[in-house]
């Protein structure tokens, strides 16, 4: 693994050439069949989602989508979902396990969408009900983190009995820029933050949050998109493989497990 | 034996509510923010620290805030030690919890106990916004699923107060998690069958908004208090516009539909205790 610095590895998830959600779809899968509409008031295109054949196997695969232009970026929000993605992508969630598919998602958003109707319509609601509802799916749920998993808009669709992270993605509380705001009311300091919030792959893993780190070519995902395909392919397949075989309730009460032991401060001594 | 141990109880949650009062801003008489208007002191106290003349709701410690809801004697913490452990030697951060634990005297962000609204035992956890903004550590993530699972194992109902800035930065992406565990056992408590009261304070936002705070089968919040995922000031950066008026307050929650009820603190004792009745919910001594 090359030795970028955090702050490099942020620019790289974030390179407009980086592939996205709907290259993922399109490389992994066959017969996609994009679903749209959360049933209660809107389209959200910061949340791209559907059904597909994954290796001639019905999967639901969503993720967030930032759009590849800027007529899409701004069509898509630049990839920050609104209450109604959250709901878009819950209720194919909820369908996935009806019918028993598995659940492929990938996280890329700057975070959530801070905006005024988005807070009319239950922001926090929506995420909130989405962790609840992922977390006891019976269905196996895999999640790859493929550029920028920012803020609790991209754990809103990241409660996977497997998380994986591309080696060059970035996971945190926060943008960068968020971050050195709130911290130090300043946020021309992203860069210095990225430095300590410990958000690359390597420190997640560490920290016990992802389960396995993705390799990318060596100038990142977005100089040999093939590759990646085909690295990301054999992960999920891998993913699948093991998870196939288990009941719904136990890939629920593994997931639940997994998040349970996340940041126990007392460890052991202070349980007993 | 049990009236001893009660009295004693009494006790300790009265002198902890009382450390509140005195180490809160509160200590003297000041203007009220909202109204400018000087209350006396005692008057403030009578009035539950809710402002005669307007009615703003001030911020209230913790053990306050347990005082005024809890029975005489019924009081019991739990995991009163679990505090943070800088999971990542964040710079800086050790000594700013000192300092915290030392000016307020609590051990995070939460307390949680176990006590009785008016005869009916139930497991209540209260986030208090001097330590930290009230935000999410990994402890208090942990101490708010462990009041959960402790709900769910003997039967309780559960009442959680809410006032948070969001996410603990310095935690970084173990505070992001405790999004996560908190909602996955809320989900469990849920398909048990567990009775949830959410009591939104001023303020609620972030993580604790996008988690916990949002999941009650009943939702209530006290006047005015801000509640939103994304704060204000970032919301209003983002749309360059002046926002509308009383966005996002406790009365626009519940014209949105994402509020039961707007329960004044003078009432709220008494609408915990109703819900808990109307679900049949905490055993009857």
């Amino acid at each position: 693994m090359s030795g970028r610095t955090a702050a490099e590895r942020v620019a790289l998830a974030r390179h407009p050439g980086r592939p996205g959600t709907a290259d993922y779809i399109a490389a992994l899968c066959t017969d996609f069949f994009e679903q749209k509409g959360d049933r209660q008031c809107r389209e959200d295109p910061a949340i791209l989602g559907g059904v597909a054949l994954f290796h001639g196997r019905p999967v639901t695969v969503l993720g967030h989508r930032k759009g590849k232009n800027l007529e899409e970026n701004l069509k898509c929000n630049f990839g920050m979902p609104g209450p109604e993605g959250y709901r878009k992508a819950r209720r194919m969630m909820e369908q996935a396990e009806k019918f028993r598919r598995p659940i492929f998602t990938f996280l890329d958003t700057p975070g959530a969408y801070p905006g005024v109707e988005a807070e009319a319509r239950g922001q926090g609601e929506a995420i909130a009900r989405n962790l609840a509802v992922m977390s006891a799916l019976t269905v196996p749920v895999i999640c790859v983190v493929t550029g920028e998993g920012n803020s609790g808009g991209a754990l809103a669709i990241g409660v996977g009995n497997t998380v994986l992270m591309l080696e060059n993605a970035v996971y945190s509380v926060l943008s960068p820029e968020g971050f050195a705001s709130i911290l130090w009311k300043d946020a021309a300091r992203a860069e210095e933050a990225c430095g300590i919030m410990k958000l690359t792959a390597e420190d997640l893993l560490a920290a016990g949050v992802i389960d396995g780190i993705l390799p990318e070519p060596e100038g990142g995902a977005h100089t040999a998109p093939q590759s990646v395909f085909r690295t990301v392919d054999e992960a999920l397949c891998r993913a699948l493989e093991g998870w196939k075989r288990q009941s719904g309730s136990f890939l629920a009460a593994q997931r639940y497990k997994k998040f349970r032991a996340m940041g126990d401060p007392a460890g052991k001594r202070e349980r007993a | 034996m049990n009236g001893v141990f009660a009295k004693r109880r009494q006790h300790l949650l009265a002198l902890k509510a009382m450390r509140d009062g005195q180490s809160s801003h509160l200590a003297r008489s000041a203007p009220c923010p909202r109204c400018g208007e000087t209350v006396p002191r005692r008057e403030l106290v009578q009035a539950r620290h809710v402002c005669p003349k307007c009615g703003y709701h001030y911020p209230i410690g913790a053990y306050h805030r347990l005082s005024l809801l809890l029975d005489a004697g019924s009081f019991r913490e739990l995991d009163e030690r679990l505090t943070s452990r800088d999971p990542f030697h964040f710079p800086g951060y050790a000594g700013k919890l000192d300092e915290s634990r030392a000016r307020t005297g609590l051990s995070e962000a939460v307390v949680t106990a176990v006590g009785a609204v008016e005869g009916r035992k139930t497991a209540v956890g209260v986030l208090d916004s001097r330590f930290f903004m009230g935000s999410m550590s990994a402890a208090v993530g942990e101490k708010v699923t462990r009041l959960i699972e402790y709900a769910g194992k003997n039967k309780l109902p559960l009442i959680l107060f809410s006032a948070s800035g969001g996410a603990r930065m310095q935690e970084g992406i173990l505070s992001l998690m405790q999004m996560a565990k908190t909602a996955a056992a809320l989900e469990r408590f849920s398909r048990k069958g567990g009775f949830y009261i959410s009591v939104l304070t001023d303020p609620t936002t972030g993580g604790v908004t996008a988690s916990f705070a949002s999941l009650g089968d009943i939702t209530l919040a006290e006047p005015g208090a801000l509640v939103g995922f994304a704060g204000p000031r970032v919301i209003q950066q983002t749309i360059g516009q002046t926002l509308p008026e009383g966005f996002q307050r406790a009365e626009y929650l519940e014209e949105h539909g994402f509020v039961d009820a707007v329960v004044p603190r003078a009432q709220m004792r008494e609408t915990l205790a109703r819900l808990l009745k109307l679900h049949g919910k905490g055993e009857k001594p």
